[in-house]
């Protein structure tokens, strides 16, 4: 009983997470912010509901699918977007105007004011 | 029905009705673009989006068989994800993407000008 009100408080929790993502995809100004958003709350809310899936299922070979399922995007997510954000960078995808600080570019005017100059 | 049970098919409903929306938004996006990357992480976002929702109805229907299309549904998003990347490597800004970056650059310099 107390295993079930718990997964369908994940259930909501990774449903708000996923919503949280998609508003963030949609407001950010550029790719990298937009990446910010969705890859790590889109992550989360995905492991939460196929973890509620493994609360509720009585099976043991579901509960170690559905973890080992969590640990897989967890591992992935990560990779893939990084993939995409050095990708999108070396091939000239700019970022924000309003980005204080580009740490990739060497020629970068911004950095004058940074502390550590490196030439 | 007991109480929890109850709870659980409510949750369920308003995280199927959730999820939904989220599902709507990421599309504009993916519509919007502007850029090609904008467009391959919204699909991305769908991927995950969707993978919440087969665990949701999992949860509601009570077959298990449905883990198993979440677990396939994100490797093939994964490798998805990593072949447009390499695409993106390979062939460099598509040509609508840098005529819009050109002009972006133009317009920023002129007020310094």
């Amino acid at each position: 009983m107390i295993l079930t009100v718990i997964a369908g408080i994940m259930i909501i929790v990774g449903a708000v997470f996923a919503l949280v993502a998609a508003v963030g995809l949609l407001r950010l100004p550029d790719v990298y912010s937009r990446m910010h958003a969705a890859t790590k709350a889109g992550t989360l809310g995905s492991g939460l509901m196929m973890l509620s899936l493994a609360l509720v299922a009585d099976d043991f070979a579901t509960v170690t699918r559905a973890i080992a399922g969590v640990i897989f995007f967890l591992l992935t997510a990560p990779v893939a977007s990084h993939l995409l954000a050095r990708a999108a960078y070396a091939v000239g995808y700019r970022l924000w105007d309003g980005s204080l600080i580009d740490e990739m570019d060497w020629q970068d005017s911004r950095k004058e004011s940074a502390p550590e100059k490196r030439n | 029905m007991s109480w929890a049970e109850g709870f659980l098919d409510f949750a369920v409903i308003l995280s199927l009705t959730i999820l939904a929306i989220a599902f709507l938004i990421t599309t504009v996006r993916i519509i919007r673009g502007p850029t090609l990357p904008d467009r391959i992480l919204g699909l991305d976002t769908l991927v995950a989006v969707a993978i919440g929702f087969i665990a949701v109805v999992g949860v509601k229907t009570g077959f298990n068989l449905y883990i198993d299309i979440a677990l396939a549904l994100g490797l093939v998003g994964f490798l998805a994800t990593v072949a447009f990347a390499r695409f993106v490597l390979e062939h460099g800004m598509t040509a609508e993407d840098r005529t819009e970056t050109r002009l972006a650059e133009e317009q920023s310099r002129e007020p310094t000008q």
